[in-house]
Parts: structure tokens; sequence; C-alpha cells
């Protein structure tokens, strides 16, 4: 069993809801961004999304457009940012971790070299943002030889052909695009969600995570009672990038910031399990 | 001999195939949001173009309000000055908004409203496509937003004004490099939010399939009228066409209706900038390796760790990453050959073509012009060329003067 479908797996039996912090890698400086995952875990994440800075995010929002420049700035590449993934596995050997990025870096390193590499420095999964399943083939055939999963997007426009097609190719969890935009935007519809992972559930038994727009711990913890995990992006990116320079300052909030998250989708998975009960 | 017609006709398959690839190049490549988006725009394209009402109502607005035909002129005294081929101008600078783009605009308002979209959207860097987008949204009566790169807002602020009094918002874009390229990835940003009521003008054959090949087919009357002009001014089809290329729309509308003419030799120009050897250009065709940028593989200016690289061109409409990938797929078939031509010949061809036949040309328009004049010279006197006059001048002629150090 992969890293990833253990942690869903204990998470599921214990009736908890996952929580995944997203941290571009080598924002605000390329230190900085081991200390950050494991005072992430610390807090409460149960499973790390390593974003691979690029020079034209054009799925993201300003928050993590900055944080890209800022890391590129530091020289971040995607070689840089598995040995960081390989670093942080020298003293977590449990928490799965995702690779969160575009393509062009995977394509012009080549499948088959970054599929080895990722392997070796023990990373998970890989969610490539610009590549839909019906231009995936090599690169999921590359990463499977290494046991990586392939993690896909479902967005509110997939229809259900498509949300089909996808949970046919993907592995680990299915992320779900909570709303039309950009990372980090702020009209979070939750019946809409409820009701879209409801259509999700019906085409596949993964576990089904939901991002873009969750920013505080309330939205967390209603999300938490619909999902099986939590992404927080943006808004941890934000707290992190005020704090360019001053480590301390940012590990703090990004383990305020979870930790909150934390006890308010266990709170709200503990209040489900009371009201079913 | 029947293998040889095997061939050609394998040669001939219409591209791109059914998931937008030519070759290995094309593609979609997006986010998942705008996976079925791009399918009912797909569906909605294939649709119109088979709709003889579409048709008629796109040639209705090239004739009417584009102003087409444009001449194929024969420049008889800068072809002599060069001392080489008759050299033919294709006159895309004598459309309405001064260059080729409103022939893809049109195509494409026709089709937003067709669809039922109220709001377009595109990106800019000359303005040019810019002018042409918020020209057709008057004319619709659609909100219109157009992005653009802060540097180019600055070498361009004419365009801007004008997109301005056209009822266009210009939003200033701030990230990365602040040219083209950025401002396409803000306005995928924007229509991956508003995608329900807004319509993506892209204005090259680059972006993810359909937009390559439908961008193609709304530019290709810049090759028809050429191929049936040029047959009845020499009476034979030319030697060579030349055409600029930064994301190549000008180019392939030129090349595509001429690809089955086997002895028609094909030259697509790219900005060498400074230089192909000083790193400041804009020839990915000819310098940039294979990669995946705004939803299409193609050859692409990036570095070893696949970060795309700034650009540098005297002209900004020259001045992108990437190229479309038909481009791409016919140089690595051979059917094209992609040369470039740096600013400084850029702007020689800009001062004779305008002394010697009084046309000022746009300053991307005079990188094949750069070329026609080199090429003219090898072909000999018997030779005809077409050159794709895309654009004109005016728009220009700050950075010339500029650049020469003169106060306008």
């Amino acid at each position: 069993m992969s890293r990833i479908a253990a942690t869903f797996a204990a998470l599921r039996r214990d009736g908890r809801c996952a929580l995944i912090p997203y941290l571009t890698a080598g924002d605000p400086d390329p230190d900085a961004t081991v200390p950050l995952m494991q005072a992430a875990v610390a807090a409460g994440a149960d499973l790390i999304e390593v974003g691979v800075p690029f020079s034209d995010p054009m799925a993201d929002g300003p928050v993590i457009q900055a944080a890209c420049e800022r890391a590129l700035a530091h020289g971040v590449t995607l070689r840089r940012v598995l040995e960081m993934v390989a670093r942080f596995r020298e003293t977590d050997a449990r928490t799965p971790v995702v690779l969160m990025g575009y393509l062009n870096p995977v394509e012009v390193m080549g499948y088959a070299r970054f599929a080895a590499a990722a392997g070796a420095a023990g990373v998970d999964g890989v969610l490539t943002v610009d590549l839909p399943p019906e231009e995936s083939g090599d690169l999921e055939r590359a990463l499977a030889a290494h046991g990586l999963d392939p993690i896909f997007l479902v967005a509110p426009t997939s229809s259900r052909a498509r949300v089909e097609r996808i949970c046919a190719v993907a592995r680990g969890f299915v992320y779900y695009v909570s709303l039309k935009g950009v990372t980090g935007a702020a009209h979070l519809d939750v019946e809409g969600v409820a009701e879209r992972l409801r259509a999700i559930r019906a085409v596949t038994g993964l576990p089904i995570g939901v991002g873009f727009g969750i920013g505080d711990a309330p939205a967390a913890a209603r999300i938490a009672s619909i999902a099986d995990a939590v992404v927080v992006g943006s808004a941890l990116v934000r707290r992190i990038g005020a704090h360019a320079g001053d480590r301390e300052g940012a590990v703090r909030e990004v383990s305020d910031l979870l930790g909150q998250m934390r006890r308010a989708m266990d709170a709200a998975r503990g209040a489900a399990a009371a009201a079913g009960a | 001999m029947s293998m040889q017609a095997k061939t050609d006709e394998s040669a001939l398959e219409p591209l791109p195939d059914a998931v937008g690839h030519f070759g290995p190049f094309g593609g979609r490549f997006v986010a998942e949001t705008l996976m079925e988006p791009l399918e009912a725009l797909r569906a909605a394209y294939e649709e119109a173009r088979a709709d003889p009402q579409f048709r008629t109502a796109f040639d209705r607005d090239l004739a009417h309000y584009v102003g087409r035909p444009s001449p194929l002129y024969f420049a008889r005294r800068w072809s002599e000055a060069v001392g080489g081929a008759r050299i033919y101008l294709k006159r895309e600078d004598l459309n309405h908004t001064g260059a080729h783009k409103i022939n893809n605009t049109v195509g494409q308002a026709l089709l937003a409203r067709r669809m039922g979209k109220t709001r377009v959207i595109a990106e800019t860097g000359a303005g040019q496509h810019g002018v042409a987008t918020a020209t057709v949204a008057a004319r619709f009566g659609m909100d219109c937003v157009v992005y653009m790169g802060a540097e180019d807002i600055r070498r361009q602020s004419i365009n801007v004004y004008r997109m301005r009094l056209l009822g266009a918002e210009v939003v200033e874009v701030r990230s990365g490099s602040r040219t083209l390229k950025d401002a396409m990835n803000e306005a995928l940003r924007d229509w991956v939010t508003h995608v329900d009521d807004t319509f993506y003008i892209i204005g090259t054959v680059a972006g993810p399939h359909p937009y390559p090949a439908m961008v193609r087919d709304f530019q290709a009357v810049i090759g028809r009228e050429a191929r049936a002009q040029i047959l009845e001014q020499a009476g034979r089809l030319p030697d060579a066409l030349v055409a600029c290329v930064g994301g190549g729309s000008n180019a392939i509308g030129l090349f595509a209706p001429f690809l089955a003419d086997r002895d028609v030799a094909l030259y697509g120009v790219e900005a060498a900038g400074e230089g192909l050897d000083t790193g400041r250009h804009a020839a990915p065709l000819n310098r940039g390796r294979i990669g995946v940028l705004h939803g299409n593989r193609t050859y692409l200016m990036e570095d070893d760790d696949g970060g795309i690289l700034p650009t540098h061109s005297i002209s900004a409409g020259l001045d992108y990453p990437g190229v479309g990938p038909e481009h791409a797929w016919l140089k690595d078939s051979g059917r094209a050959r992609y040369v470039a031509v740096t600013d400084a010949e850029a702007l020689a061809a800009f001062h004779d073509l305008t002394r010697t036949e009084g046309i000022l040309p746009a300053l991307e328009s005079s990188h094949a012009l750069a070329y026609a004049a080199r090429l003219a010279v090898e072909l000999g006197r018997d030779a005809v060329l077409i050159v794709n006059l895309s654009g004109r001048g005016d728009k220009d002629i700050h950075t010339v003067a500029e650049r020469e150090g003169i106060r306008v």
C-alpha cells in the first residue's frame, strides 16, 4: 500500500478528515521549506503538497504567483525541490508528500528521469496542474514504474464523462477544485461542493480532497464534514510571505493556522459522528 | 511512383488531428476547469464552420467591415532597389485597424455571439490584437477586457488609448516579465474565473486546441486571396512566401493555402533581437527547445530547468517565448524554413520600404521584409516572392524615433 493510501485508510478508520497544507518550495527562502514542512506536520498536517515554483503559474492567484517569484529569485529549481523533499524524509518517513506544479519543468527533465529522482527523494504523488488525462499517459507510466501516484484535479465544470475518465487514471486521492477560478479565490459554496462530491463518489471510491478558496478554520470545518481532505494553500502562503526573513514568525503562523484548522475539523467530524450516533 | 503519391497524400491529411496534435506538437495542456469549456468551444466552432450562414456572415464582415480583399501590390521600386526577384506585398496593413489581427477577431466575435457569450477578453503584446478585439467588441456591444504587460503598456501607449476609446478595459499585468506571455497567463486566469459568460479571443495560432486551428482558419483568407491574386498578376505561383513569426498567425494565414503547392518555399522570420548568440532574442524555432506553455507543446525559449526565459525584440508583437504548434510541425517536417532577422536589419528594411514605396510597415512585418530582400537577391530576377505586410507602422514611429535619438 502506498504511503498516501495508508494515510487515508488510517484516517478513515479513525473517522477523521485529512488536513493538507500547500507550501511553495523555496519560499520565502530555500532553507525555510523543510522546517515549515516539519512545523506543518507537528501542527496536525496529514499530507503535504509541495509546490514546484514555475515562471508562468497560469492556474494560480496572486499569492502563489508571488511565492513562485520569490522562490525563483533564489534559484529554486525542480532538482532543488527534490533535494528538499529528500531532506524532509531524513526526519519523517511517514507523512506523504505530493509535488504540485506545472508540466514544463518535468517535461524538460524528462519523465523517466523525473520519476526516478522523485521516487528516490521520497515523493509519493505528483499533481501536474496543466496535464489532463488526455495527455498524461506517458507520465503516468513513468510514475507507476517508481510507485508514485498521479493525482488529478476535478473541476466544477467537469462533466460526468470527464469525472469517470479522470477517476479511471487517478491514484491516491482526487483533488476537487471547489470553485471556478484560480488558487486563493474567495467564493466558496459549501452546498454546491457537497452536491458535486456526491456525484464524484458515485464514480470512484478514491478519497476526495477539496481545495482552492479554503482559508480559515470555519471554512475547513464545513468542508471537513463532507470531504476526505481539506487543502489549504494561499492562506498559508500569504502568512509565510508576510514573514520573509523571519523564520520563527513564519513557522509560528503556519502552526497557528493549521492548528486552528485541525481543531475545527476534528470538532466538526466529532459533532457529525455524535449527531449520527 | 505510387509510393510518392502515397507520401504526398498522407502529407495532406488535415491537421491537427481530433485532439489538436500537429505531429508531436499542440494538444490541450490546461487545468481541468478549462477542459470542458475548450471542448464546448471546439464543438461550437466545428458546427459554425460547417454552417453556410456563419461562413456568409464572416465573409460579409471581411468584405464590408475589414475591407477585404486586401491588395497584392507589386513593389516595383523596392524590388529594383533590392536588385533581385519581383517582390509582391500582401497588404494586410490596409485592413481596418491596420493589421491582419482583425480577420481573426471578427471570426471569433461572431462565434462568441453564436455561443451566447456577452463578454470577451484578450491578451495583447503590441496592442494590435487588443485593438482588434476592442473594435469587434464595440461593434457587437460586448464587454471587453484586454490584458497587457506593464512593459508593453509603456511601449505602446497610443494603442492603450485606442482600446480605451473603444470602450475596453485595459488591465495592466505586473507579474513575471510584464510582457505578452504574462498577459496571456492573466487572460487564462480571468477565463477560468468567468468561464460561463466569457469568450477568450486568443490572438495567435498558439494556446490549447482548438485555438491554433481555429485562428489559422480565420487567417487563411490571407493566403487564399494571395494565391488567386498572384496567379492573376504574375501568371504563376510564387517561388517563395515570407512572413514574420511571433506566435505565427499572419504566417500561417499566408502559408496554409499554399501547403500543398510543394514548389512554393515557405519562410518564417523570427526576431533575432540583438543577435541569436546574445540570448537577447525571441527565436524559439531557431534557438529554443520543445516544452509546454499556454496549453500546447511547441518550441520555447526556456532554461535548463524548464523555466520560461525572457525574450527581446524591437517589435512588441514578436516578443513571445513560444510559437504556434503548427509552425513547430512545419519546421520539423521540413515544409517550412525558419530564419531570423535582427532589430537592426528590421529597422533598415523599415526605412527602405518607407522611402522607396511610400509604405510604412510595422516593425513586425519589417522582419519579413528584411529577409525577403536577402532572399530576392539569392533567387535572382526571374523569381517571384510574396511578403506578408502584416501591419502598418504608425504604431511604431515612437519606437523608431527613440532608437534613433530623435524627439517627436
